[in-house]
């Protein structure tokens, strides 16, 4: 169970609130009593052996000390900090969150607010600048004007007009004065159209969709993909996130129909989790294997599937596994070193940065396609599986992504991180 | 004998304008709604200053433009751009015009900058 720099300032706390001396509790943890001063003041770091003992001498549950929720709202204000926080205590981050919880978690939500209001500013801009609708009607606008300015100064300032060019210049007045009307009518229709920022793609449709998912616990039973899911799916906000999901539903449904529940269930629990095992089974592709155990509901596997531009598509976290919400993750990740490798597995044993002493084992495999034939494109996918570990065996230290990694000799480091440096491990 | 200008713009009501306005001010006015047309009435007849429309049907009024300042014959004829967005006037500063209108004009401001365009003297090299 990982425990965090919180832990010490928890246990200071259960401490007190015990009517406890340090000394004593110390003595009954059998450490010195300076030793847990400074783990109360979170200066050094602790074993979960002495963790236990000290749980036992206060007679609280260890689980109390650990690293909960809380994580989650951790790295996004790391996150947070990344974007812009130059004077953010960074170190302290933990500290925040177990003081002050409903302020921390009011910094992450201003954050994810500020960044998808950023996004409708691009969008709205991109829009000004970029439609051609709009760009069209402004010059067609223009233009008229132009000329029923032009042509009502000639009629106003020339005194001695002639009356057959006065009647030319009415009725071009006149023409112009209606084409005025229309393209005026034409660009009030056009702003307001009503759409809602998220129907213009402003919402990123991806977060969406995986807070769909989130909230149905990633599963997608093969009921509900028979039934088919479109109420959902109609339920969320954009277009791009309804096709997204969309996308994501026909993908299941066709996994289902390879690999149904049951049948998979059942093979599962003989051979365990693993994609290639069970994917020569069936004569499938692992990355059907992959995408079901990932929807599997008691294995809490996490997964990542990046195209052939390392651009992740799909996002399952898994405890203690934080995945960056933007931009690239860890080079490190073997999902990585997968897409390289096309159909050689990619089977690894990862400690996460900041992640204390937790482990996860990932499995990752990368495919070629080539949806145009021989002579177009090749397309890469590449999954990551991530699974819960506590086997022994040497350790892939990887991040989430560079900004937000404390990793200090990384020889993949691509930018300077904003915590400070620790030693590997 | 009469300066003559050449007028290149598609929308004929403007075109029209202009032209009346020109030809009281005493000035020689052709025009041509689109640039294949001009660049053969350029060559015909060549003007002392051209007013150029931004946005054209076919070639665009920056391609015009860049042909124009390609021709050693015209490389250095004034030319008045009429254009209807701001961020537009830099492109057409660098291909190569001298003075700019930006639409809705008014006849006030044509007439005084064709003026002082034809009393300058040519661009230099």
């Amino acid at each position: 169970m990982p425990l965090s720099a919180l832990t010490g300032t928890k246990l200071r706390d259960r401490r007190m609130a015990a009517g406890l001396r340090q000394a004593d509790v110390a003595a009954r943890a059998g450490i010195s009593a300076s030793y847990l001063n400074l783990i109360e003041h979170n200066r050094r770091k602790v074993t979960p052996e002495v963790i236990e003992r000290l749980a036992d001498a206060l007679q609280i549950d260890r689980a109390a000390l650990s690293e909960g929720r809380e994580a989650a709202l951790v790295e996004d204000l790391r996150a947070a900090a990344a974007r812009g926080g130059a004077d953010a205590e960074v170190d302290r981050v933990e500290d925040l969150v177990d003081r002050y919880p409903g302020w921390a978690a009011l910094i992450a939500a201003l954050d994810a607010r500020g960044r998808s209001l950023e996004r409708a500013v691009e969008a709205l801009n991109d829009r000004m600048t970029h439609d051609p609708h709009l760009s069209q009607s402004l010059h067609e606008l223009l233009s008229s004007l132009s000329a029923v300015r032009a042509t009502a100064a000639i009629l106003a300032e020339t005194p001695d007009l002639e009356p057959e060019w006065a009647l030319r210049f009415h009725r071009n007045l006149h023409q112009d004065s209606e084409r005025l009307a229309a393209g005026a009518e034409a660009l009030v229709g056009f702003l307001d159209a009503g759409q809602g920022i998220e129907e213009q793609g402003i919402a990123a449709p991806q977060e969406e969709v995986e807070d769909w998912l989130r909230g149905r616990g990633w599963v997608l039973t093969d009921a509900e993909l028979a039934a088919g899911l479109e109420t959902e799916i109609a339920g969320l906000a954009s277009a791009a996130a309804r096709s997204l999901a969309r996308s994501h539903v026909a993908r299941a449904q066709a996994d289902a129909a390879l690999l149904p529940e049951t049948v998979f269930l059942a093979a599962l629990a003989e051979v365990g989790p693993d994609p290639l095992a069970l994917a020569d089974r069936f004569a499938l592709s692992p990355l059907v294997v992959m995408r079901r155990l990932a929807g599997t509901a008691g294995l809490a596997a996490g997964m990542v599937i990046c195209d052939g531009s390392g651009t992740l598509t799909f996002r399952k976290s898994a405890t203690g596994f934080p995945m960056p919400r933007f931009g690239s993750a860890c080079p490190l990740w073997p999902l990585y070193r997968a897409l390289g490798h096309p159909r050689q597995p990619c089977d690894a044993r990862v400690q996460m940065a900041g992640q204390s002493d937790r482990r996860h084992r990932v499995i990752a495999w990368a495919e070629t396609r080539h949806p145009q034939g021989l002579r177009g494109p090749e397309l890469r996918e590449s999954a990551m599986l991530i699974l819960p570990d506590d086997g022994a065996g040497p350790v892939l230290m990887v991040g989430s992504s560079c900004r937000v990694c404390a990793r200090g000799d990384c020889p993949a480091r691509r930018e300077p991180s904003i915590l400070s440096a620790e030693g590997a491990g | 004998m009469a300066q003559h200008v050449l007028l290149i713009e598609d929308e004929p009501n403007i075109a029209e304008a202009i032209r009346f306005l020109l030809t009281r001010a005493g000035l020689r006015v052709s025009h041509a709604p689109e640039g294949l047309a001009a660049l053969a009435l350029l060559r015909q007849d060549p003007p002392d200053l051209v007013i150029l429309d931004h946005m054209l049907p076919g070639m665009s009024g920056l391609e015009i433009l860049t042909a124009l300042r390609a021709d050693p014959a015209s490389q250095n004829l004034p030319v008045m751009m009429l254009t209807a967005r701001g961020r537009d006037r830099e492109m057409a500063e660098q291909a190569g015009a001298d003075r700019f209108m930006t639409k809705p004009f008014s006849n006030a401001e044509i007439l005084a900058e064709v003026r002082a365009m034809l009393g300058q003297p040519r661009r230099a090299g």
